[in-house]
């Protein structure tokens, strides 16, 4: 039997296989490193940045639910400038897709950061417009159209790599969100962020997350965001990297028939340092079970009623 | 470095009603990656169960064909539940090694410190430092007291303490090792571990009496590895540091216990 073709393109970037690690869930890649080459991946996003260091929200951070966690990190990040001196170096070194995740406290700041992960040669930069997270801007800027699409004009200005933006699920119609950033002159749309969310100890009457709500992620989220890929990509005319709760290769068939070019794959991680690689081989076994040449003819597949 | 490995249950006895102790056969994980007491392992435990749980290494032996790890666990949810309904011969995947263990050197005189479930992880130290280190053992009452023979066994001396005085000594750890540093604080460090509330109490006392102090910190925890940043713990600096990766153990003095 023929070997199916892994190979996709992301706004003009070519990743060797769909593949991709999502933002915060992997570090800058070397706890996973130690357990296998990153090289095997198509891409990694990085835990986002700031333009300054950022310890991040008190703990608990974590919070089990049904099939999925509860995170308030709050962007606990060194800052850009270490990122671009120690951790980019040695992402380098392995063949893979480095897309630097990013969120400013203003339009400025995204465009300053721009600058200098385009000048540090980074392969993309992901918008992050939706930590929900933080108090400054983040939610907000992800939740209202005409910020976005400021945040978005001020990083096309400053970045010469392409420009892809992270989409928050918690608004009431996500593709008016993705057609302003569109609009604005994104590249690409990653999709979704985590759905805000809360568990409350029944004994203490405490909320378990000291920042009392979180950001839900894991497979319970993966119908969201299918339904959510789906709406942005009939809506929007841009490559789409989609993710929430992608555990195994049928979740990232099931993103891409929706309409994403690529895959993250993020919480599953946790569970098992070996998932992305899984999803990989199990996507790639789809597609040669559907007699496809390649993997990137599932993309926008699906057959709606 | 950490590798993930099937491991076979060849050992698991109740202690109390909800305190179980699960021997592991976990291949060559001792001799190669050099895994000892007082650094986890992080266990998935099910389908259901979305994320793995830390579990304390108690002691290990570098044992033929296999070597093994002693963890030992209290049920508190539904991961532990369904780790605690394993039988001999079952197989648990595991990561590890994680985590640092307690820094110590040979010769040293130690003083051991726990509280409840934060007992087990010290006992690997009982053992390295047979009939040279001293053990301070806290529980809520009578009925939840674990390993008491194997400490006595294997420690100088054991005081044991009751939080309702029903065995040992009426009240908390800290009170008995003060009254250890009045006679006598030519320790090279305390070892402690158990709930935070006793850490911080023990560490005062040992500032208080010039006594280095390292202490294991528990914090809800996802990936286990440094990937997620979830188990963050604030230093008395401001910055924060991470149960998985820079601990569980801790040097006291580090830690801001005022959080």
């Amino acid at each position: 039997m023929s070997k199916v073709d892994l190979s996709v393109e992301l706004a003009g970037v070519r990743l060797k296989n769909p593949i991709v690690v999502a933002s915060g869930t992997f570090g800058f890649g070397r706890e996973y490193g130690q357990f296998y080459d990153l090289s095997e991946l198509g891409g990694i996003c990085a835990k986002g940045l700031t333009l300054h260091r950022r310890e991040g929200n008190p703990p608990p951070r974590i919070a089990e639910t049904p099939m999925g966690i509860l995170n308030s990190v709050g962007l606990q990040n060194p800052g850009v400038d270490d990122f671009i001196a120690r951790e980019l170096p040695e992402l380098r070194r392995h063949d893979l897709v480095v897309i630097a995740n990013i969120s400013g406290n203003t339009p400025e700041e995204y465009g300053i950061m721009c600058e200098k992960l385009s000048a540090a040669g980074v392969d993309l930069i992901e918008v992050n417009i939706s930590c929900p997270n933080v108090k400054a801007g983040g939610l907000a800027y992800g939740t209202k159209p005409e910020l976005a699409a400021e945040v978005t004009k001020v990083a096309k200005a400053h970045a010469a790599v392409p420009v892809m933006v992270k989409l928050s699920p918690n608004v009431t119609d996500i593709t008016e969100i993705a057609r302003a950033v569109a609009d604005a002159g994104a590249d690409a749309l990653s999709l979704i962020n985590t759905l805000r969310g809360m568990r409350i100890d029944v004994n203490t009457r405490r909320p378990i997350l000291k920042m009392n709500t979180g950001g839900l992620s894991g497979p319970a989220v993966l119908p969201v965001a299918v339904r959510m890929v789906w709406e942005v990509a009939c809506a929007v005319d841009l490559p789409i990297l989609g993710m929430g709760g992608v555990a195994k290769g049928e979740d990232a068939a099931q993103l891409m028939l929706a309409g994403a070019s690529a895959v993250a794959v993020g919480t599953a991680c946790f569970a098992d340092p070996y998932a992305p690689l899984k999803v990989r081989d199990e996507l790639a076994q789809i597609a040669r079970r559907q007699g496809l040449d390649k993997v990137s003819d599932l993309t926008g597949g699906v057959r709606p009623w | 470095m950490p590798i993930e490995q099937l491991c076979t249950v060849v050992g698991m006895t109740p202690l109390n009603d909800s305190t179980y102790w699960m021997t592991l056969e976990v291949g060559r994980m001792v001799e190669e990656q050099g895994l000892r007491a007082g650094q986890f392992l992080h266990v998935a435990c099910g389908e259901g169960n979305l994320l793995r749980r830390p579990i304390s290494v108690a002691y290990v032996l570098a044992d033929e064909p296999e070597n093994t790890a002693a963890l030992i666990f209290e049920v508190k949810g539904e991961g532990t539940r369904w780790l605690a309904q394993r039988k001999e011969g079952d197989k648990v995947d595991v990561l590890g090694p994680l985590g640092n263990g307690f820094a110590v050197e040979g010769g040293g005189r130690y003083l051991l410190v726990g509280g409840g479930i934060g007992v087990p992880p010290l006992l690997g130290y009982a053992e390295a430092f047979h009939k040279n280190a001293v053990a301070v053992l806290g529980f809520r009452s009578a009925d939840r007291v674990i390993l008491a023979d194997q400490f006595q066994d294997t420690c100088k001396a054991t005081y044991l303490c009751t939080d309702d005085g029903s065995l040992g000594r009426h009240g908390f750890v800290d009170a008995q090792v003060r009254d250890i540093f009045e006679q006598d604080k030519d320790f090279t460090a305390v070892l402690a571990c158990g709930p935070r509330p006793m850490l911080k109490n023990v560490a005062k006392a040992a500032a208080e009496y010039g006594v280095p102090c390292q202490v294991s910190m528990e914090e809800r925890m996802a990936c286990g590895v440094g990937a997620c940043l979830g188990c963050a713990i604030q230093m008395a600096d401001g910055t924060m540091k991470h149960v998985c990766k820079d601990g569980p153990v801790f040097d006291a003095r580090e830690v801001d216990w005022n959080v």
